[in-house]
């Protein structure tokens, strides 16, 4: 069986910055059926709906998935008081993933929180892939180290200059492209920076896959509350992000 | 071992447990954690004549002990479900509940002819969806259309039919005995009640489409008093839902008169809900040596 539900320890809990934590969680099974740009559903006490993180690392001979949340309402607040130690109950791992080939030259765009769920998948790629990441402030700039320990070259941006260039992850992109030849490009972030990622692929003619958020109940494909746009042979529809992705080919995608 | 078997409308249910239409799709993703033959039926995702995309998104909200909803009966349409979906849920040996939602009355009595000639166990009747904008719960909640939709659908079909009645309605037990007096096999409630939330950051609604489905264990109490209400004003078999996540829950809607139960919400929280219901159903016969889960329906004493 693919799918895992469990209450698993909370091995390692770090602030990776204000309201910015990092939780490893001893869960071997999920740990093994993993794969980068899947995520899980966690329950988070007196809440009935579960919420979707992203893997942003998993390390398989430890048994470990580790998760990177970002407090940003209720549910994440309660999530962010775990304790090591503590068991969080977690469904895991779910929806499809990036699909990796290493020898490809990629680069990884990550905005704000969509920054974690890039970083296992750019480790797949031992050492060749770039980075682009961007955040709000230097406040709000995490694994910044894990991307420069994995990457060929790491750029960062933020929207005030406090910290790397100012500017947004697109400048970035357009930098690589201009130097180099890629073969993919992988982006997570909010809806407006795909969007422009995507039309930078498209205009260099480079392959382009994105992670997308949507507000989820089931998380496993039963209760289709988690629509988006799709299309397929020309027709629209309403696809659902938590089983037909969270990682869709940019051409699927109606944005 | 208690005996768990319920019989409803002449078909014969290994236990009372039922995942409730639109959160359990075809089954096939609950499958993936454990063995979905084990459950008494499945009430699959509703099914309309043709294909229908659904609302727009989010339509999703978290609510205290609850949420919303707002899919507006996404589906691949009923030919679709015959085709691909009853075969599968046959073999699985589960007892198939067919939810039909319809557009105008011909619409469900057409599906209920086109279900007629294949291995759905149960069709339901849903009358009562508040998230679409022909039909659905403006069906429900006039006792002649509702009666007149029953009729149709009687003549359309041999199946045992069960209609889903809406709680957005001043009298429930009213609808019950519209439905029942014209050939109503079953009822079950209830649908979700009509809510809103809204982002005070924004001021927009979260759901797209402003209002949704309200269900979850915040609806528990009421849905209990309406299955309270529809089971002393009917002859026929009540199914219970709206809310219930535990055996406790199971064991009091069968008390108030539910002679079996199913389970929406709970599922998200905690996928294995309905087995562990089925579970502690059976404990709770043999702790207090009940011999069939029969004997608990409609045992609650008044005052
Ligand atoms: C596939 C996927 C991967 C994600 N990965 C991460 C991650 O790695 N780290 C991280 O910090 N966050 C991630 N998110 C976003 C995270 O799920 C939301 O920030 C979180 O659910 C907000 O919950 P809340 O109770 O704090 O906020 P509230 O706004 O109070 O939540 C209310 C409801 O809306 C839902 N919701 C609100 N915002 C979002 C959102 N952006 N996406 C989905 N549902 C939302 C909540 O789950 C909840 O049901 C991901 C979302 C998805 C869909
Ligand atoms: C996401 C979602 C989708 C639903 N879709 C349907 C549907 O297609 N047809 C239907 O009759 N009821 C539908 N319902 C209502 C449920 O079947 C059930 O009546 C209601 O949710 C109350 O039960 P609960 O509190 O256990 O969820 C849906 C409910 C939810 C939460
Ligand atoms: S969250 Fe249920 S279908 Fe995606």
């Amino acid at each position: 069986m693919a799918l895992h539900v469990g209450s698993y320890p909370l091995v390692k809990k770090e602030e990776l910055a204000k309201g910015f934590y990092s939780f490893t969680l001893s869960c071997p099974e999920a740990a093994e059926a993993a794969k980068p740009g899947q995520f899980v559903n966690l329950k988070v006490p007196e809440f009935s709906l579960r919420r979707p993180i992203s893997i942003c690392e998993i390390d398989k001979a430890a048994g470990t998935l580790r998760l990177v949340l970002e407090v940003r309402g209720d549910g994440t607040e309660k999530l962010a008081a775990f304790e090591e130690g503590d068991k969080i109950d977690m469904l895991a791992p779910l929806g499809n993933g990036f699909a990796v080939n290493p020898a490809e030259k990629a680069a990884v765009i990550g905005g704000g929180i969509g920054v974690p769920p890039m970083l296992e998948l750019a480790k797949r790629f031992s050492g060749t892939a770039y980075a682009v990441l961007g955040f709000r402030n230097e406040d709000a700039s995490i694994l910044e180290e894990d991307f420069r320990a994995c990457c060929a070259d790491t750029l960062l941006y933020t929207d005030d200059g406090s910290k790397g260039e100012k500017g947004f992850v697109t400048d970035g992109l357009k930098k690589l492209l201009s130097r180099e030849k890629l073969d993919v490009i992988y982006a997570c972030g909010p809806e407006i920076m795909l969007k422009n990622v995507i039309r930078l692929a498209d205009s260099a003619g480079v392959r382009c896959q994105v992670s997308m958020e949507q507000r989820m109940a089931c998380g496993v494909g039963a209760c289709y509350v988690c629509a988006c746009r799709m299309v397929m042979d020309g027709e629209e529809y309403y696809g659902h992000v938590c089983k037909d992705g969270p990682v869709f080919d940019s051409k699927q995608l109606v944005l | 071992m208690a005996d768990l078997s319920v019989k409803i409308a002449g078909v014969s249910f290994k236990n009372p447990v039922i995942p409730a239409s639109g959160t359990f799709g075809y089954g096939r993703e609950y499958a993936e954690f454990y063995d979905i033959g084990k459950l008494g039926g499945i009430s699959v995702k509703g099914t309309t004549l043709e294909r229908r995309d659904g609302n727009p998104p989010p339509r999703v909200a978290e609510t205290p002990a609850g949420m919303l909803n707002s899919v507006g009966l996404q589906n691949p349409g009923v030919e679709h479900f015959i085709r691909e979906e009853i075969p599968y849920l046959k073999g699985t040996g589960v007892k198939i509940i067919a939810n039909i939602a319809g557009s105008t009355p011909e619409d469900y009595a057409e599906m209920a002819r086109r279900l007629d000639e294949t291995d759905v166990d149960m069709i339901e009747l849903n009358i009562s969806c508040p998230n679409v904008k022909c039909g659905g719960a403006a069906f429900g909640t006039d006792p002649e259309v509702a009666g007149g939709i029953t009729r149709l659908v009687k003549a359309a079909t041999k199946k045992p039919v069960m209609v889903k009645l809406t709680p957005n309605v001043t009298d429930i037990a009213l609808m019950a005995k519209a439905v029942e007096a014209e050939g109503a096999d079953a009822v079950s409630l209830i649908n979700t009640l009509l809510g809103m939330r809204i982002d005070i950051k924004t001021r927009r609604p979260v759901l797209k489409n402003n209002v949704g489905g309200l269900s979850g264990p915040a609806v528990f109490p009421v849905a209990v008093r309406m299955v309270w209400q529809v089971a002393n004003a009917v002859k026929i078999p009540v199914v219970g839902m709206g809310g219930i996540a535990t055996w406790k829950d199971a064991v009091e809607m069968m008390m108030a008169g539910a002679s079996a139960v199913q389970v929406g919400a709970a599922l998200f929280t905690n996928p294995y809900a309905p087995v562990e219901i089925i579970d502690g159903l059976n404990r709770y016969l043999d702790e207090n040596g009940i011999a069939g889960v029969s004997d608990i329906v409609g045992t609650v004493q008044p005052w």
